[in-house]
């Protein structure tokens, strides 16, 4: 009981250390976009919002044009996501097991791998142009896995008689896909739309490897970390970022739980 | 439209699953405005059966004609049935009005005219008020209600139910009984419903089908599959009975069936042929037996045993009867309404005879 008790009393104690080791790190990248000094060093001189003025105005272009295409790529690997997922919660497939982790693949191959194939596929073997859009193919692939877990998950949740129950009372496939399927599956939909989403936003191999001139947002950080002079608009685009993928998840997070309510 | 055609007419369905025979070569007719129910255990294939019905499985061979047109193979949304689910399946992201007007949508109705017809069957289902309460907010009962509203709306031929009172706990199943079979009367539509209860198939339906292994073994009407069930396994399903194995000794006007050791029994014939030396089972009814100090005279059949149980159920009382030479109990229930000087000479462990009119007895071959 006693050592029980002791052990017990340092579960705070423990539980401060890891969250400092996991996010102390990461929450210097805000305290340092605020401070007027170029350098990341202590004592915090002043407080300034410069900084954000000046990425605002130097970055804002890259971040709308790549936005499209992450959204783009959201958007095919939620439709590709739910297909996938219909299907395997719907029939009986011959080797379900296989095709699944098929299109699991691509979250367990590393990325450098995977960037380095892809960008020797679209180069020398179809021969295009590295686009916007060979980096959205990318982007499609390694964020279906993504789509395709949180969609089946939420379509294994509900009773297969509902889809009967529709079909019974006069609906074609299509309506019934339409009044029935989607909207019960679409707290799964958004928070695959927001997974992929930031999949795509945090991105730094594959966009490396694909994106040609047009560098991507982590893409174009990473060059610029060379000179000291932009470093703090990088510390505030970084806390940008970090705020949204903060919000992103949660989000995401919060539609995949409220199925509970929904579904009983 | 003949009327005198049944509403269903099932023709050697068939059903395989892989190798499994699901249904095998089942032929039934069913009439117009009954309360039909399939009758089996577990893996029977009578849910299955229902699921051909509805168009949710389509026969490996065999035909169905609802109302004279063939329908084995049309597709659910095409079929002039509704089905009442086992979860019941209400929709959980619409209130109860939009789930009672689904079916409605697809028939081209204005708002209002939608809009009567839920209220309607709100009135009829005993929930007006209910339209906008969402479907989590109902009970067990409730959910149920609106199933049956909600196939009801659509006006089918036939209305399919599996298992409608499997959801539902002990008092409220047996107050649905009742309002499913008035529903029934009130709407004239034909019912059939799946059930593996043998007591709400004898109290809810005009005609029974009992199913096992994929075949009918016997349709009735709920009074002969209790009083004569043609197989053992319909007489062993339905009810409690008592089975006694022999073989055919002679036959003058009774069968007299030779039990061995615990003795010879006389059952009338029915409508079975058997002759002499065939193997057969008598079987009674433990409501048709009754306890006695001593053994009883002719037109009476009785054997010997000891009594090992007695509980008193108010109504009823039931008994235990061991015959050792059977090497089983025999199960004996006696209606409390008149105090009978028999009984009050049978007391804890003693020798008594157990005696039943030789009419009540049943041959069953096989």
């Amino acid at each position: 009981m006693m050592r029980q008790g002791k052990i017990r009393g340092l579960v705070p104690v423990i539980l401060g250390i890891y969250i400092f080791i996991l996010y102390g790190p990461v929450l210097l990248l805000p305290l340092f976009s605020f401070n007027d000094n170029i350098y990341m060093t202590f004592p915090i001189r002043d407080l300034t919002l410069k900084w954000y003025g000046q990425m605002i105005e130097e970055k804002a272009m890259i971040t709308a044009l790549w936005a499209s295409v992450k959204v783009t790529a959201a958007i095919a690997s939620t439709i590709f996501g739910f297909m996938s997922a219909k299907a395997m919660v719907t029939y009986k497939i011959v080797g379900k097991g296989y095709v699944l982790a098929l299109i699991m693949v691509p979250l367990v191959v590393p990325s450098i791998i995977l960037g380095a194939s892809l960008l020797s596929f679209f180069r020398q073997f179809l021969d295009v142009e590295l686009t916007l859009w060979t980096v959205a193919l990318a982007y499609t692939l390694i964020s279906t896995p993504f789509s395709l877990l949180v969609i089946m998950a939420r379509l294994e949740g509900f009773d297969r008689s509902l889809e009967e129950a529709s079909a019974d009372l006069g609906m074609s496939a299509w309506q019934t896909f339409r009044r029935v399927t989607l909207p019960l599956a679409m707290p799964g939909v958004l928070a695959s739309l927001l997974l992929s989403f930031m999949v795509s936003f945090d991105e730094f191999m594959l966009a490396f490897f694909l994106s040609s001139n047009q560098a991507t947002l982590p893409v174009y950080m990473y060059g610029l970390l060379r000179f000291p002079d932009f470093l703090p608009a990088i510390l505030a685009l970084g806390s940008c970022i970090l705020v949204v993928s903060v919000a992103l998840i949660s989000t995401a997070e919060w539609l995949r739980r409220g199925q509970d309510k929904t579904l009983h | 439209m003949n009327v005198s055609e049944p509403m269903i007419a099932i023709e050697s369905v068939s059903k395989l699953f892989g190798s499994v025979r699901a249904v095998d070569d089942v032929s039934l007719d069913i009439a117009r405005n009954e309360f039909f129910a399939i009758l089996g255990a577990s893996g029977s294939g009578k849910t299955t059966l229902l699921r051909i019905l509805a168009g949710f499985e389509i026969p490996t061979t065999g035909e169905i004609f609802v109302d004279g047109e063939s329908v084995a193979e049309v597709l659910p949304n095409r079929r002039p049935t509704n089905m009442v689910f086992q979860s019941y399946a209400i929709f959980p992201h619409l209130n109860v009005a939009e789930n009672i007007g689904y079916g409605l949508l697809n028939k081209g109705l204005s708002k209002t005219e939608i809009a009567s017809e839920v209220d309607q069957m709100l009135q009829m289902i005993r929930l007006h008020g209910y339209g906008s309460r969402a479907a989590h907010q109902l009970s067990g009962g409730e959910r149920q209600r609106v199933a049956l509203a909600r196939a009801l709306v659509c006006k089918p031929k036939v209305l399919l139910l599996d298992e409608p009172l499997g959801a539902l706990d002990k008092k409220l199943r047996e107050e649905m009984q009742f309002e499913l079979r008035q529903l029934q009367r009130l709407v004239g539509i034909t019912f059939v419903f799946v059930t593996h209860d043998q007591e709400e198939a004898l109290t809810m339906a005009d005609w029974i089908a009992v199913m096992s292994k994929g075949k009918i073994i016997q349709v009735d009407t709920p009074s002969r599959l209790y009083e004569r069930p043609k197989a053992r396994e319909v007489a062993e399903f339905i009810g409690n009975i008592n089975l006694l194995p022999g073989t055919v000794r002679h036959i003058d006007g009774h069968v007299v069936v030779d039990a061995g050791k615990i003795g010879e029994f006389q059952v009338p014939l029915g409508d079975r042929v058997v002759s002499p030396g065939d193997t057969v089972t008598l079987a009674v009814r433990p409501e048709k037996l009754t306890l006695r100090s001593e053994r009883p005279g002719s037109g009476f059949n009785a054997l010997r045993g000891r009594l090992t149980a007695e509980s008193y159920a108010g109504d009823r009382s039931f008994y235990l009867v061991e015959v050792p030479e059977l090497g089983k109990e025999i199960k004996v229930v006696d209606l409390n309404e008149a105090s009978s000087a028999d009984r009050a000479a049978v007391s804890g462990d003693d020798q008594v005879w157990v005696a039943w009119p030789v009419e009540s007895g049943l041959l069953l071959t096989g």
